[in-house]
């Protein structure tokens, strides 16, 4: 979220005779970032010390004499660089006082700029595109300048980049409505040509903007119709066909700003970083048809995210330094310092709060809490974008709220009350939100709000008992997914409630169960221990229980079932789920529910022979599951242990067996469960064996370690 | 058999020092082991790694390198010495200064006329060997820096010299140096550290491999003077390298006691180009392994953790045999203790001083498996420390514990010591005559009136000792013409015989009261590595280093039926497989039939009077017959009562009293006390 601060100014300006004019030709870095030289539009260079607002030195030539272009600072040598009528370069230092003794040569070609980047050595861009460095230039300052450019082409802009190690010079050309880029490497030197789109006929570009990030030159250029256009070009790829047919320049619409009335005039953008573009001269969105604003947009979101309407006159000017904005507004240059944080979606639709930090601002310093005239503009402005809500209630009126509101009101409100309280005192408002909730919806019938309930389970801050209605309700309004959580957080089910669950869940058609959404993570679970099938059968410690079948006394069964469980037993890996992947998800969740026996085996009484023999199916399928691969307990996730599998199996059998006994069809899944038991009885007789030895080892007496001398008596036989 | 009271002894603070050097024989299968402490030891490779003979150090004497010359040996040291020793008299035979500093190392050209020796100066000498002598013939040229290890080519026109940072290759005839090997330094913060090239190994393809402090083995072309393949084995040092005999594998010993193998061998199946690849790695030692051999089917390594292994390279010997077992070497092959039986005395014998305790007391009586209570805590009565420079070599006390003795290689000593309840007195015997003027093994008569003390060329001097004075007898000589030296003495109780055994294997027995040689026994093919004459029935007891067992009856001069019974019936298995040699034989005074003996694991008690084990009978068969009820016994019983519980014995005697005496070192008492081993990364530390 990129966020304006509290400006200030850094000096007045004298607008000359021309008003679409600040008076300012160029803002320049100096030393370093809180140093800058200002170089007006006539006959002088000031040195600013930017945070204390103060001018440190000032250079001015003579009269009749004119500055026609911005002075520059080679921090190399300490020394300003600046051009008078066109063709005087004038070196100096800042002991210099006298403009006129310094240093200066006459070159043979008018010069249209000189750049320097920081730590660079200058270089002088000539108007008819040639480009020097200085010190070469003026080792020979008559040296002839060749023309680079055609005869009508003129240069309208240009920049120098620092590509780490290389520099470029960029600039731009107008020839006969048609606009041309110049990249023009130094040291070695190549230039390329490229050409830029046409815009609509008779538009050309209000500004541009270069910078360098991740070996990409990134070019930024505004149209008057507000289109904001970025071309990505590559260091590297810079070929050295000179003199060949421009290429014409790729582009993409980065942003389309909004221009209220006619085309804009007097503005400009600029790159902060690869997300927020300053814009200055271009209409707010949300604020009518003044242009006199500073915005900073996000080109990811298309959002404006900080605005600033500035007094007076905008020049379309704006330079930036160092998380500063200079901006020339009517008869001020102002500094504004700005702070572009990486945006999130949230943030940029306004979910997440910010809070913007302070900074301290100079106004507030030194004149204490005046009001500012652009501050008040500010807040009146965002006063208004902010959307029409109701002020923060309070637990009270939200309960009123829960009593009559539409569902989407409430949702919206326990969210906010949600988010704004404190966990900590959070547990008795939870447990009072969900209690209303419940009452309304088992009031009205038609009232029923699925998400809020499962917020407010989410919370973990509820119990069962504390609204003893809830997972009953949800079962009643068929929320699966809710009585999932339920069942997950709630330590206090009473077993009748997790009966009432499983009838609900087992008895559910597996199409039904299928719609449901449900947790994932214990959805994934099921999925992984399904898939497993596919996986090979490995033995856990040799044991393999499947094979154990063959111990089945012959006499029980018949041939065909024997001859289908040796299919069975032979295809281990074919097991199959006998229920869908999401009710197998929620019948998990009854499982690993805390109970007691007493109290479970009443109501589990209550479940259909069928049912009983389908859960049967299906624990049986877990246990072999279990068994034949290696221990699915996934890192964190949970599941049902093996011990909680064989303890309902068990409380089925004990509530069951009669019934069972005389259902046919759970006559072949009872004999499968008597060779589980057997398998289990041998094991824990042969774990008993070993228990013996084991014990012997125990018993063994540890040798007391035997000091330096001792008398024994040992017997010979 | 019975119940025994065991005083179990572990105040012996036996301390091995450090293998600093090895040089192997291949001839004579003959290893040549120094000890930091100058000790140098002969093991015999042929006769089951037997320790046949140790020539004691010296303060002062440190050998850093050993090397046979046939069957001569020379050591060099950091004293700037070169020695010859006298095998024969163990002791060395004379030493040559070099004049050019401390000396790192020592090699022979394989003609064995020239010596060579790395001096601290920078300077190669070489030694030309003469019949008794070596005599210096000329420097190479000199060096900057000292000169650490040598290689000499085997056909002698080259040698090549490990220095700090390079290797110097010189021409043997001109001394000039013809090529310079740069040795990269380490990576790193070593960096900076100079490397040094600490073993070379020169071979007749001219191919130079060396190991350095920066870890590193690498493959030098000779000729041309360029690395051909450099391998990082280790983080610390590569200290030592060998050779195979014939050069198709070489060893390189490392600071983490890691032995790791290179072989010259074509790296894929269908290439016929060979080249040196590192195939195998052995971890045995947890200290710096200083001394490498590489003989034909085993490697032997030594170091800083004091232990000889011997690692049978697998596929160059049998599997499943003997020979293809690991051995580990961490205790002498002869008797440091000695023990008073009438006294309840100890004596443990240093290099550098002599203790003497008396046993403490214990009151009441136990069933088999208690410890007793100790009344009286055993006590140090004398720390006797030697005289002069010389290490002791041997040492002796008397059964009623009045006399003491001790010899260096130069000279012997006697006291007399006066014990009574609480007053301890030593006094030593100050005029000995001149002819004990050093001994190899010390021992006294059972009645403590004489000294026996064998001396040069197998003899042995007969000395009267009383209270009044020493007085010279006899030289008891035997005729047989071996000149090894007598490693072990024994006086029979009843004072008539004495027996020694010498390296060469042969066993002689003199007749005290005649003060002449008896007999000679036998000649067995294998060193005896413990002799005992039986108090009753006059029976010498020999043991040997292939673990056989002899008696000889010394009255018929011939083996008495059960040994013939034995060696017939063969012994068992077991018992042939074990790898440390019976150092120890004494007598049950009550039961003539039972001869005890012991090796570094177990102690054994032979009933003569039961059957021999069968051959698929269990030969430790203690703990099935403790489980069976007293009648059944007997049925299983046999002859070799063996004993486990008490492991790295010293030591095992039968009191008067019947009690029995084990000294024990625990080899964990022994690593605790070695200094801390180069770091290294494990899992989880």
């Amino acid at each position: 979220m990129a966020a304006l601060y509290e400006g200030y100014t850094l000096c007045g300006l004298v607008p000359d005779q021309n008003v679409s004019s600040s008076g300012i030709q160029g803002i320049e870095e100096e030393r370093d970032s809180d140093h800058v030289v200002v170089t007006d539009s006539t006959r002088s260079v000031t040195l600013y010390k930017v945070s204390d607002q103060k001018p440190l030195g000032s250079w001015t030539v003579k009269q009749g004499q004119k500055l026609t272009c911005a002075a520059v600072f080679n921090s190399q040598t300490n020394e300003y660089v600046a051009v008078t009528d066109n063709k005087v370069i004038r070196v100096w230092k800042e002991e210099d006082i006298l403009l006129d003794k310094a240093f200066k040569a006459t070159v043979s070609s008018d010069v249209w700029k000189v750049h320097c980047t920081h730590g660079g050595e200058p270089v002088v861009l000539f108007q008819r595109g040639a480009v020097r460095l200085l010190d070469s230039l003026l080792a020979a300052p008559q040296q002839t300048i060749e023309e680079v450019l055609v005869q009508e082409e003129a240069i309208r802009w240009s920049t120098i980049i620092l590509a780490e190690t290389q520099q470029f010079v960029i600039f731009t050309t107008e020839q006969k409505g048609d606009h041309f880029l110049y990249l023009q490497r130094l040291n070695p030197n190549s230039l390329q040509r490229y050409r830029l789109e046409r815009e609509e006929p008779g538009l050309s570009p209000l500004s541009f903007s270069a910078t360098y990030r991740d070996k990409h030159i990134c070019l930024l250029y505004l149209y008057p119709n507000g289109h904001v256009y970025k071309s990505v070009h590559s260091v590297r790829g810079l070929g050295t066909e000179e003199g060949a047919q421009p290429i014409p320049l790729p582009r993409t619409l980065l942003l389309s700003l909004p221009v209220v009335d006619g085309l804009l005039e007097a503005a400009s953008a600029m790159a902060l970083d690869e997300a927020h573009v300053a814009v200055v001269g271009v209409p707010h969105p949300s604020a009518g048809a003044g242009k006199d604003f500073l915005c900073i947009w996000n080109t990811n979101f298309q959002t404006v995210q900080a605005g600033k309407e500035m007094a007076g006159k905008l020049y379309g000017q704006l330079w930036s330094y160092s998380n500063k904005v200079f901006i020339p507004h009517g008869k001020t240059l102002s500094v504004i310092p700005f702070e572009c944080t990486k945006s999130s979606l949230a943030a940029a639709v306004g979910k997440l709060r910010h809070a913007p930090a302070s900074v301290p601002s100079w106004n507030n310093i030194l004149h204490g809490e005046k009001a500012q005239p652009s501050k008040s503009v500010e807040t009146r402005r965002t006063r208004t974008r902010k959307t029409q809500s109701t002020p923060n209630l309070t637990i009270d009126q939200v309960l009123e709220l829960i009593k009559t509101a539409p569902v989407e009101e409430i949702q919206k409100e326990v969210e906010g009350f949600l988010t704004r309280a404190d966990l900590q005192d959070l547990q008795p408002s939870v447990g009072q939100l969900a209690s209303t909730l419940v009452s309304r919806s088992l009031a009205d019938p038609a009232f029923y709000s699925s998400s809020t309930l499962t917020q407010l389970v989410h919370t973990q801050c509820l119990c069962h008992s504390v609204c003893p209605d809830l997972v009953l309700l949800a079962l009643e309004k068929k929320d699966y997914f809710l009585c999932q959580l339920c069942l997950q957080f709630f330590p206090d089910i009473p077993e009748a409630v997790t009966c009432a669950c499983l009838k609900t869940f087992i008895s559910m058609p597996d199409v039904d169960a299928e719609k449901v959404s449900l947790e994932p993570d214990s959805v994934s679970f099921m999925e992984t221990l399904i898939s497993r099938e596919h996986a090979e059968a490995g033995l856990q410690n040799g044991f393999s229980p499947i094979f154990l079948e063959e111990d089945c006394p012959d006499a029980v069964r018949g041939r065909q079932t024997k001859a289908e469980d040796k299919e069975k037993a032979s295809a281990p890996s074919k097991l199959i789920c006998p229920v869908g992947l999401h009710k197998a998800a929620l019948l998990n969740e009854v499982l690993q529910t805390a109970y007691s026996e007493a109290f479970l085996l009443p109501h589990l009484k209550d479940l259909s022979s069928q049912h009983v023999v389908l859960f049967l199916q299906y624990l049986q399928f877990l246990y072999l599951k279990y068994s034949q691969d290696a221990l699915p307990q996934m890192d964190g996730v949970r599941s049902p242990s093996l011990a909680q599998i064989m303890d309902w199996v068990c409380l089925l059998l004990d509530a069951h067996f009669t019934v069972l006994v005389m259902t046919p069809e759970a006559k072949g899944l009872l004999l499968n469960l008597h060779s589980f038991v057997k398998s289990q009885v041998r094991l824990v007789s042969e774990l008993g064996k070993i228990e013996g030895s084991l014990q012997e080892l125990n018993k063994l007496k540890v040798k007391e370690s035997v000091g330096q001398y001792s008398i024994e008596i040992i017997e010979l036989f | 058999m019975g119940e025994f009271k065991v005083h179990r002894v572990r105040f012996f603070d036996y301390m091995p020092s450090a293998i600093r050097a090895m040089a192997f024989n291949s001839c004579t299968e003959r290893l040549a082991v120094a000890r930091s402490d100058g000790t140098v030891e002969i093991f015999n490779f042929t006769d089951n790694y037997f320790q046949e003979k140790v020539i004691p150090g010296q303060d002062g004497r440190t050998v850093e390198a050993l090397c046979w010359v046939g069957q001569r040996l020379f050591s060099a040291g950091l004293n700037g010495e070169i020695t010859e020793y006298h095998l024969e008299n163990l002791r060395p035979r004379y030493a040559v200064e070099a004049y050019g500093g401390p000396i790192w190392t020592i090699t022979s050209n394989s003609q064995g006329t020239q010596l060579a020796v790395g001096c601290e100066d920078g300077t190669v000498k070489i030694f030309a060997i003469l019949e008794e002598r070596i005599q210096f013939q000329r420097n190479l040229n000199r060096q900057k820096g000292r000169i650490i290890s040598l290689g000499w080519h085997p056909s002698g026109a080259q040698i090549a010299a490990g220095m700090t940072d390079m290797i110097a290759v010189f021409d043997a005839e001109t001394g000039h140096t013809t090529h310079r090997l740069l040795v990269e330094r380490g990576v790193g913060a070593s960096k900076n550290k100079e490397v040094v090239v600490w073993s070379i190994g020169f071979l007749s393809n001219h191919t130079i491999i060396s190991g350095d402090s920066a870890g590193k083995v690498q493959i030098w072309d000779g000729l041309t003077g360029t690395l051909v393949r450099s391998y990082l084995v280790t983080r610390w040092d590569v200290l030592v390298l060998s050779v195979s005999q014939d050069e198709s594998s070489v060893i390189a010993g490392t600071s983490e006691g890691t032995v790791i193998q290179f072989q010259f061998i074509s790296s894929t199946v269908d290439q016929h180009e060979k080249e040196w690849v590192r195939t195998r790695t052995f971890r045995n030692h947890s200290h710096d392994v200083r001394a490498l051999i590489h003989t034909g089917t085993a490697v032997v390594s030594g170091g800083m953790d004091t232990q000889l292994v011997v690692r049978p390279l697998l596929d160059k010997v049998e599997r499943n045999t003997q020979e293809s077992a690991l051995r580990k070497i961490a205790f002498p092959h002869r008797s440091l203790v000695g023990c008073a039986k009438k006294a309840g005395l100890l004596l443990f014998q240093f290099p550098g001083h002599l203790e003497l305790w008396k046993l403490g007391e214990s009151e009441g009586h136990g069933k088999p498996g208690d410890c007793l209570p100790v009344k009286r805590k055993p006590e140090k009565l004398i720390e006797l420390k030697r005289k002069g420079e010389d290490h002791i070599c041997c040492s002796a006390l008397s059964a009623c514990g009045g006399w003491l003795a001790y010899s260096t290689v130069s000279s012997v000593c006697l006291y007399r010591v006066q014990y009574n309840s609480n007053n301890i007195g030593i006094k030593k015997v100050s005029k000995l005559p001149k002819e004990l003027r050093s001994a190899h093994q010390l021992c006294f008569s059972s009645d403590s009136s004489k000294l026996f003390a064998s001396s040069r060329q197998s003899s042995v001097i007969v000395v009267a000792v009383n209270q009044l004075e020493c007085k010279y007898l006899h030289t008891l000589q035997h005729k047989s013409g071996s000149r090894q030296p007598v490693h072990l003495l024994f006086a029979s109780d009843d004072g008539k015989w004495l027996a020694t055994a010498n390296t060469d294997c042969e066993i002689h027995i003199y007749n005290l009261h005649k003060l002449k040689l008896h007999c000679m026994v036998p000649v067995y093919s294998s060193c005896p590595t413990a002799i005992a004459i039986h108090p009753v029935t006059s029976n010498l007891i020999s043991v040997h280093a292939d673990q056989q067992i002899f008696e000889f009856s010394l009255v018929q001069k011939e083996y008495t039926q059960w040994s013939r019974k034995l060696q017939t019936q063969g012994l068992h298995s077991l018992w042939l497989e074990r790898d440390t040699p019976i150092t120890h034989i004494t007598f049950n005074p009550r039961n003539p039939d039972h001869i005890i003996l012991h090796d570094t694991f177990m102690f054994c008690i032979i009933d003569q009077s039961l059957p021999l084990p069968e051959v698929k009978a269990v030969l430790c068969n203690q703990m099935t017959l403790k489980s069976l009820p007293v009648p059944e016994r007997i049925g299983q019983s046999h002859a070799f009562k063996i004993c486990k519980n008490f492991q790295h014995l010293m030591c095992v005697s039968l009191l008067e009293d019947l009690s029995l005496v084990v000294v024990e070192r625990p080899l964990l008492d022994i690593m605790s006390q070695l200094p801390a081993p180069v770091h290294q990364k494990k899992f989880a530390t």
